[in-house]
């Protein structure tokens, strides 16, 4: 039973239609579906048919767990934003499947040794020419590579909003038996390498091409733990408060890594005081964020990230309200159905039987009723989990602003270190030039110095160009974000309310039957 | 509908006037949902008033609750207003001020000289809700004792009782007294000895070993004793989740009247097109919020309702089980020393005795005695009969009724939240659509 025809069910009709050229061309194999739907059996003349075209189009990541990377892809191709920018990646397919338990051989010494889960990657790159055929890769790798993965990626895209990865987990080994959590893994780290795929600078990378490609041990350089880090650190820094030469000078390639990746310690006490007068001492650095536009669409940020955590929150809340009143009407269902099975067996009046048709009239529509919550619920969760996407994104974005105010600082303590060093280099000339015919040690000091300076105005160079390029990185991120994020929520909306149209729809038809059915009591008691 | 009228016949006082408006506002919607009073097809005893007078009718509306009193004290009174031709009552129209007492007196009283009707039921007394008076409370409890009324004024036997008369047409002083005499401490005891009877005569039985306490093997009684049982279980499940049903959407309401404010929120974050898409969806949703609460109310009144007061009807036909099982008992019991009496009163004819004539005397009295019990007893089941079949009859009438209510408050809100979000999609189009020319 359709409702009044209207333009905009003509409207849908043609975007279904231009979808469904869309999807056309996919490898997506029916049987990928989740379970069909007892409702969509029914013909149903309404343009909108919840089950299999909200499934179609509105489901972005099914766990595959099909070993063969060639043949079903594992990501749903559709007609959202996000496989638009899929397509226009290099990448044809990527997959995460197959997890395997492997023994760490190289702890073999200590008894029950740990075991840690491989995943096989495959992956087909689009064909550089048109004639040729996709080229297909096959690796596998453990949580470990991802990890490094992530960190590389930190390293050399500072200022990106780099999709971050999924988090480890801190009680791994008890819990990696389980296959849910083995599963759950898979499932996120298949989004992520997506994610990095879709973006259009981080998904050309080598990092991520050495990573789906390279056979054997993964060839990027692992992060040492901050221990060790911290350690090396340790054994140069008495050499640098000691001024000892070339160990004082902050080498320009180390500038372009924030203090607090590297090993100098000197630096990151240094970068650290500078911070503390920045902040406290009310002395204006020499070098400040002075781009007014930049800190009004900071705040933006921050602002959009506040609403969408409270959005999140609330479509939490709506998905399992929504989930409630599902169950709950499928036990008044089952409550009504036992009645009119109880009613039916003990019927002596005509009266009886009547009344337990009615009663089951209503049970069905309700049994119906609540498993159409239960799917519109389902199809919700996809949608508002793109509110979940905007926030990882969010949290990209914080990480790329403190990237820029790293290398601000950076450039700041290089700026006062060099004002330092010039006015010790004043100070010992005035006091040089006291003594006749020069201090020869005061100006032997003095040349030193004047080495230390170029070098550090090489290193400041350095910095500078690499905060410039960093707030490069973000000015280009910040549009690219407003045209994404805006496209996927405008796409979360309309599939939210597609879906919610399609199935109360759905919901309407069920009652309106029962309605009519059970109109006559109605019309009785208004005569009177 | 009668309550337009009631209002403009006259307040109670200007005390009672805000208490009114009130009460106004919440009638009106109430209008067009209220269920009917009770009325079974067959029966023509009730009509609408806009039937011709030569017919005669009996209709009562229980209207305008208003509280009373302070604190502890505090109750509500129900103007209730006759509508006859009857000549046993003051017509056309009569209005009383009645409270819930004053209706748990005349059912009281119904309930001990009916004896095998199934006496309507009254709405719980609730010690504890009476004290709060939501208005849903007080409205249901209207409702209730309304429908309650009108069934006693078309039950054949019940509308001729003088407990009805009283109720209907004494004025409050008269009906004061009635209450406080039967009601209170005099009724409750008399109660509490009945059942300690019962069960002091089961003991007893058990105790002096005598075969089972005397009852009925009539197999159909049997049979319908296991139905009533079994439907109260079945029909006490039913309106649990009906109850719950209704819980569950004022929560959906609650949730989506947040999940609207927060993407109004949202909204405003982003830019104008996409903001003002937000802004809409988040309006929509609120109105959506608005809309399940109305349905929760009315799941509330026309459904939940209407179980409940199924549940209270089974509840009432188990009491008169308990009077057939009494009357049952006595007329055994009657019966039995009756014969024993009879059998005396031979031996001492046969002896010719002095103690013959008293004996005699003593046995045509009591012989008199059982046959009024047995009597008694045997209206009973008659009437259970002639109930039973109007009892289901009734039932399905005021079930199809509710479902059909159910059924519809379901559709229109389905059909309302597809509309509603309908309305917004052309606007994401266009939204859609404009970035993509960008």
């Amino acid at each position: 039973m359709m409702g009044p025809e209207s333009p905009p069910a003509t409207e849908d009709m043609e975007s279904l239609a231009l979808s469904d050229s869309v999807t056309a061309g996919t490898t997506a194999t029916p049987s990928s579906l989740s379970s069909p739907s007892p409702g969509s059996a029914s013909p149903s003349s309404s343009f909108i048919d919840p089950p299999s075209y909200a499934e179609a189009v509105f489901s972005p990541f099914e766990p595959q767990n099909d070993a063969a990377g060639a043949s079903g892809s594992s990501y749903r191709r559709d007609s959202s934003p996000r496989s638009a920018r899929a397509a226009a990646s290099n990448y044809l397919l990527i997959s995460v499947s197959d997890p395997e338990s492997v023994q760490e051989t190289a702890n073999s010494l200590v008894s029950g040794g740990t075991t840690y889960v491989t995943y096989l990657i495959n992956t087909r790159i689009r064909p550089a020419a048109a004639n040729d055929g996709p080229s297909v890769f096959s690796v596998r790798r453990r949580f470990r590579d991802f990890v490094t993965l992530a960190a590389r990626l930190a390293e050399s895209y500072r200022g990106y909003f780099i999709p971050q990865r999924p988090d480890k987990n801190v009680v791994e080994g008890q819990v990696m038996q389980r296959n849910e959590f083995v599963e759950q893994r898979r499932a996120e780290l298949e989004k992520y390498l997506w994610r990095l795929a879709e973006h259009p600078v981080i998904g050309r990378s080598d990092e991520l091409r050495l990573f789906l490609q390279a056979q054997g041990k993964l060839p990027l350089q692992p992060i040492t733990d901050v221990a060790s880090r911290m350690l090396d650190g340790a054994v140069r820094l008495p050499k640098q408060l000691f001024g000892e030469g070339a160990a004082t000078q902050v080498a320009p390639e180390d500038v372009v890594q924030p203090a607090t990746e590297g090993r100098d310690l000197l630096r990151m006490f240094k970068e650290l005081k500078q911070a503390v007068s920045n902040g406290w001492g009310g002395v204006k650095p020499l070098v400040v964020e002075e781009d007014k536009e930049f800190l009004e669409r900071k705040e933006k940020m921050q602002d959009l990230e506040q609403q969408l955590s409270t959005t999140s929150q609330q479509a939490e809340a709506l998905v399992k309200a929504q989930q409630d009143i599902g169950e709950t009407m499928g036990e008044l269902g089952m409550a009504l159905i036992k009645l009119t099975k109880f009613e039916i067996e003990e019927a002596t009046f005509d009266s009886q039987t009547m009344r337990a048709a009615d009663a089951k009239r209503v049970a069905t529509a309700a049994v119906k009723a609540s498993r159409l919550y239960r799917e519109l619920n389902a199809q919700t969760v996809k949608h508002l989990a793109t509110l979940h996407d905007c926030l990882g994104v969010m949290l990209a974005v914080e990480i790329a602003f403190s990237e820029r105010a790293s290398a601000l600082l950076t450039v700041q303590t290089l700026m006062s270190d060099l004002s330092a060093l010039r006015a010790r280099v004043e100070k010992l000339e005035v006091a040089s030039s006291r003594i006749f015919g020069g201090d020869q040690s005061r100006l032997r000091k003095v040349e030193e110095l004047k080495g230390t300076i170029r070098v550090t105005e090489d290193a400041k160079s350095c910095a500078v160009r690499e905060y410039e390029r960093i707030k490069e990185n973000n000015w280009t991120e910040l549009d690219r974000l407003d045209t994404e994020m805006h496209d996927d929520l405008l796409n979360m909306l309309k599939g939210f309310v597609i879906n919610q149209i399609g199935y109360w729809e759905k919901v309407g038809n069920a009652w309106t039957a029962v309605e009519e059915e059970t109109s006559s009591y109605f019309c009785v008691s208004e005569s009177n | 509908m009668n309550l337009v009228l009631c209002f403009a016949t006259g307040c109670r006082g200007r005390a009672l006037r805000s208490a009114l408006s009130k009460v106004l506002f919440f009638a009106f919607v109430y209008d067009e949902i209220m269920i009917s009073p009770e009325r079974s097809p067959p029966r023509s005893s009730s009509q609408s008033p806009r039937s011709p007078s030569a017919t005669p009718f009996l209709s009562i509306s229980v209207t305008d609750p208003v509280k009373l009193g302070n604190g502890v004290q505090a109750y509500i009174s129900y103007r209730v207003i006759t509508k006859t031709n009857l000549p046993e009552f003051q017509g056309p129209e009569k209005i009383v001020i009645r409270r819930y007492s004053d209706f748990v007196w005349l059912h009281d009283r119904l309930a001990e000289k009916y004896k095998g009707i199934f006496i309507p039921p009254l709405p719980e007394k609730s010690a504890v809700e009476k004290f709060r008076f939501s208005v849903e409370f007080i409205e249901m409890r209207r409702q209730a004792l309304d429908i309650f009324i009108n069934r006693i004024a078309s039950h054949p036997e019940l509308k001729r009782s003088e407990d009805l008369r009283i109720f209907l047409q004494e004025d409050e002083e008269t009906m004061d007294r009635a209450r406080s005499l039967e009601t209170g401490i005099f009724k409750k005891p008399s109660d509490l000895i009945q059942i300690f009877k019962d069960v002091q005569s089961k003991v007893s039985d058990v105790v002096l070993g005598k075969e089972k306490p005397v009852e009925e093997t009539d197999p159909e009684y049997e049979k319908l004793k296991h139905y009533i049982f079994g439907l109260e279980e079945h029909l006490a499940e039913t309106q649990k989740q009906a109850f719950r049903l209704v819980k569950r959407h004022r929560e959906l309401s609650q949730s989506l009247a947040d999940f609207g404010k927060a993407i109004k929120l949202l909204g405003v974050c982003e830019g104008d097109t996409l903001g003002k898409v937000f802004s809409e969806l988040g309006s929509k949703s609120e109105l959506l919020s608005i809309k399940l609460q109305k349905e929760a109310h009315n799941l509330l009144m026309n459904f939940e309702e209407p179980i409940k007061d199924y549940v209270r009807a089974v509840q009432s036909i188990k009491v008169t089980f308990a009077d057939r099982a009494n009357a049952f008992r006595q007329h055994c019991e009657l019966a039995e020393t009756t014969k024993l009496k009879e059998i005396n009163l031979e031996k001492l004819n046969i002896m010719r005795s002095d103690k013959a004539r008293e004996a005699e005397i003593e046995y045509r009295e009591l012989k008199a005695e059982s046959e009024q019990a047995t009597r008694k007893f045997e209206t009973i089941v008659r009437l259970m009969n002639e109930e039973i079949v109007r009892f289901q009859d009734q039932k399905t009438a005021d079930m199809g009724l509710a479902f059909h209510q159910f059924a519809k408050g379901q559709a229109k809100l389905a059909n309302d939240i597809a509309d509603a979000w309908r309305s917004v999609l052309p606007k994401i189009e266009a939204c859609s659509l404009n970035s993509q020319h960008d």
